[in-house]
């Protein structure tokens, strides 16, 4: 009873004391699910989706706790060894690495056996793999590239780019204009890397995105060191906005909706923000990050968001159920429509904004989805990666000294 | 023994030994719960690797690695960015107990509507820590904060831009106090020092009050004025204002945590990063689960500490003494 007690305290902390009282009287046909999501588009697509599982399946009864996204971070450390639910969101990558490897999460490749994942998911398999074993399964992902002020692109009368020369003309008539060609805020690292991962996967390609982030490749290797020259030459070029230190990716937004900067590298999440800051979906557009190497294959960024059995589950059988019912096409449809994001599951059908469409395009003809840099790398070398890259931009002199610094965190990290 | 002595019970008998021991129970008992064993926990996490997490059968993934995760704080230049920034906010975080004390001075008058200063220089004492790094941030914010404002007036034009809304031109930038290695930690600082300042005014106004009016007009009688009073009359009767006030300033930088936390978030790359800041990033923020390698910098943060508290410790007790 008492270690009973003791293993609980962390979740009483968290505000999850009711939540784990239900989980305790537990019997089959109760389903608990933790969910990281509390915002409005999110939460409603994930109670809708809970709402036609609990349709489907009269007899269980689902329990569900919505936390906040960081505290969820946090929390799951605790209540995967704890006091576990059935189900619980988490992302795929080297983010879900920690918890495979301590024997925390279910291996549910018989899932996607059975349910032919391996087929219908099949976009997002070798990012839920882990010693050939799949351990998740994917409801959503969404692209990354640049949006554009479309209004001033058709002002200045220039196209969306298709190759790197065609952007840095787009950029230098940006520049002539008095507008800033990117914006970016980079007080919170990661928007940085979606930069660095873009040139990279345009410059060296997939393969050395992969090779990199599972540290085959040094930092100091020539082909790294050619990204960080194209990098240079975009922030000697002054392509970024001044300032971006202080600011977080929201607040680059007012820039990018006041006209004084006319692109963003960014993910299909930050549409929002732009009509929050006023602007129509007349004014904005979406390009495919142009190509640099002539003839590489083209890969992008594309996160996903995933569910996961804790292999301390009570209920693994109706988990295996509602894992395998949101993977069915009609539900990722319908989810994804209601937050604005791709389903994963290739039956699926695209929400009709334009971006979802462009952007469906984007990842279904790319040869390689990468999760991002901070979720492709580990943690310690992710952070240590981001650090750099925002250095970096602030004095691109530093180069070397990062560089050095970088691969020593890489030697330490994947020994 | 007497029959007399055998009769009362071994807790009468003992009484008072024992008594103090129970009202300090309680606190003792949360104090070694919170305070003393999670000291020697860490300590121990300390010499192993471990991601925090325990595996399904609840024992913990830790690795022992004796020292390692000291040698390799040897070798850290985070570590070491993040030492010399706790140095720097110790130094200058001084700065407080003169401010302190010149405000005091200067308030330490009988006018009316006294009061009312008076709190209102307290003021930014009563808010939290991550308000006032609100504000500062804001403050510093090179595009709409006052700085930027200033600098705006200054330095730049307005001007149409091509969609035509009003955007700024300006011939120097303005300068960027949080997202530049070189000022982040001392704009952090100058932001800590608003509540502190007023925390060691109102120690030194209290400590005024109690000056011996007596002293000071023998002091006058004698021609002390202005400085001399000061220095020979005054403060040597603030000393223990002095002394709290110091105290409370090598607490108040120790614990810039939550304004680094709010402002910088240690950045730009880790260039305003402390101690204290710098474990809670390795062991328990979005990119860190080196719980072990936490517990080294906590370890090394703690055995700084240590050297001013025996100091603070040796120096209550010699005071006691003395009396």
């Amino acid at each position: 009873m008492l270690h009973k007690l003791r293993n609980r305290m962390p979740m009483a902390a968290l505000a999850l004391a009711v939540a784990g009282l239900v989980s305790n009287v537990a019997v089959a046909g109760d389903l608990v699910i933790n969910f990281d999501d509390p915002n409005a588009g999110p939460k409603a697509g994930f109670e809708a989706a809970v709402e036609a599982f609990k349709v489907a399946n009269p007899d269980i009864n689902v329990t569900v706790n919505i936390n906040d996204r960081e505290a969820h971070k946090t929390a799951i450390r605790n209540f995967l060894s704890a006091d576990a639910p059935d189900i619980t969101s988490w992302y795929p990558g080297n983010r879900m690495a920690p918890f495979v490897e301590a024997g925390l999460f279910e291996d549910v490749s018989d899932l996607w056996e059975q349910e032919g994942f391996n087929d219908t998911l099949a976009a997002i398999r070798p990012t839920m793999t882990i010693d050939d074993k799949q351990w998740g399964v994917p409801y959503t992902y969404y692209q990354w590239g640049v949006y554009y002020r479309k209004d001033i692109f058709d002002k200045l009368g220039l196209e969306e780019p298709k190759n790197w020369e065609e952007f840095n003309a787009v950029a230098s008539s940006l520049k002539e204009a008095g507008v800033t060609p990117i914006t970016i805020g980079t007080k919170y690292l990661w928007t940085a890397a979606g930069v660095f991962d873009y040139l990279n996967l345009r410059i060296n390609g997939y393969e050395v995105h992969n090779d990199l982030t599972a540290g085959k490749v040094k930092y100091t290797d020539e082909r790294i060191r050619n990204v960080f020259v194209a990098w240079k030459e975009m922030v000697d070029a002054g392509y970024f906005v001044d300032n971006h230190a202080t600011m977080s990716w929201q607040d680059a937004i007012a820039p990018f909706a006041n006209g004084d900067a006319a692109m963003y590298v960014m993910g299909n999440f930050s549409v929002d923000g732009y009509k929050e800051a006023g602007l129509t979906e007349d004014q904005i557009d979406y390009f495919q990050f142009p190509e640099i190497t002539p003839g590489l294959p083209r890969a992008e960024e594309a996160p996903a968001d995933a569910f996961f059995i804790p292999s301390k589950a009570k209920n693994k059988e109706d988990a295996r159920k509602f894992l395998a019912f949101v993977a069915q096409p009609d539900v990722q449809t319908q989810w994804n429509i209601t937050i604005g994001q791709l389903p994963v599951n290739k039956n699926s059908q695209v929400g009709d904004s334009k971006f979802l469409t462009e952007g469906f395009e984007t990842l279904s003809t790319a040869t390689g989805l990468a999760q991002f840099y901070d979720r492709d790398a580990p943690a310690q070398m992710a952070k240590a990666g981001m650090e750099g890259f925002q250095e970096f931009m602030l004095d691109t002199s530093k180069l070397d000294a990062i560089l050095e610094r970088l691969d020593k965190v890489q030697l330490e990290v994947y020994k | 023994m007497s029959q007399f002595q055998n009769s009362q019970s071994w807790y009468k008998r003992n009484q008072l030994q024992i008594a103090p021991w129970l009202f300090v129970a309680p606190a003792l008992f949360f104090f070694s719960i919170y305070v003393i064993i999670p000291i020697f926990q860490s300590i121990s996490i300390s010499f192993y690797e471990w991601n925090g997490l325990y595996n399904a059968a609840g024992e913990s993934t830790a690795k022992w690695v004796g020292f390692d995760n000291y040698v390799k704080l040897m070798d850290d230049d985070n570590f070491y960015t993040s030492l010399k920034n706790n140095l720097i906010w110790l130094l200058l975080f001084m700065a407080a107990v003169p401010i302190g004390l010149a405000l005091a001075l200067f308030l330490n008058q009988t006018v009316t509507g006294m009061r009312f200063y008076k709190s209102m220089f307290f003021f930014p004492f009563v808010i939290s820590q991550v308000v006032v790094g609100l504000i500062f941030g804001w403050f510093y914010n090179p595009e709409f904060g006052v700085v930027g404002s200033i600098w705006k007036a200054l330095y730049c034009e307005e001007v149409t831009n091509i969609m035509g809304n009003l955007t700024s031109k300006c011939s120097v930038q303005p300068p960027n106090i949080l997202g530049d290695e070189n000022w982040a930690t001392y704009g952090i600082i100058f932001a800590g020092l608003w509540p502190q300042v007023a925390y060691c005014m109102i120690l030194y106004l209290t400590g005024l009050n109690n000056v011996s009016p007596d002293q000071i007009e023998a002091a006058r009688l004698d021609g002390a004025r202005g400085f001399k009073m000061l220095r020979y009359v005054i403060l040597p009767q603030l000393a223990p204002a002095t002394f709290l006030a110091v105290v409370v300033t090598v607490i108040g930088a120790l614990r810039s945590f939550d304004m680094i936390a709010i402002m910088t978030r240690g950045g730009p790359y880790g260039s305003s990063n402390v101690l204290a800041y710098y474990m809670y990033e390795t062991a328990i923020s979005e990119y860190g689960d080196r719980y072990g390698y936490g517990s080294a910098i906590a370890t090394v943060l703690f055995l700084i500490m240590l050297v001013y508290i025996s100091y603070f410790l040796f120096k209550m007790y010699r005071d006691e003494r003395g009396q």
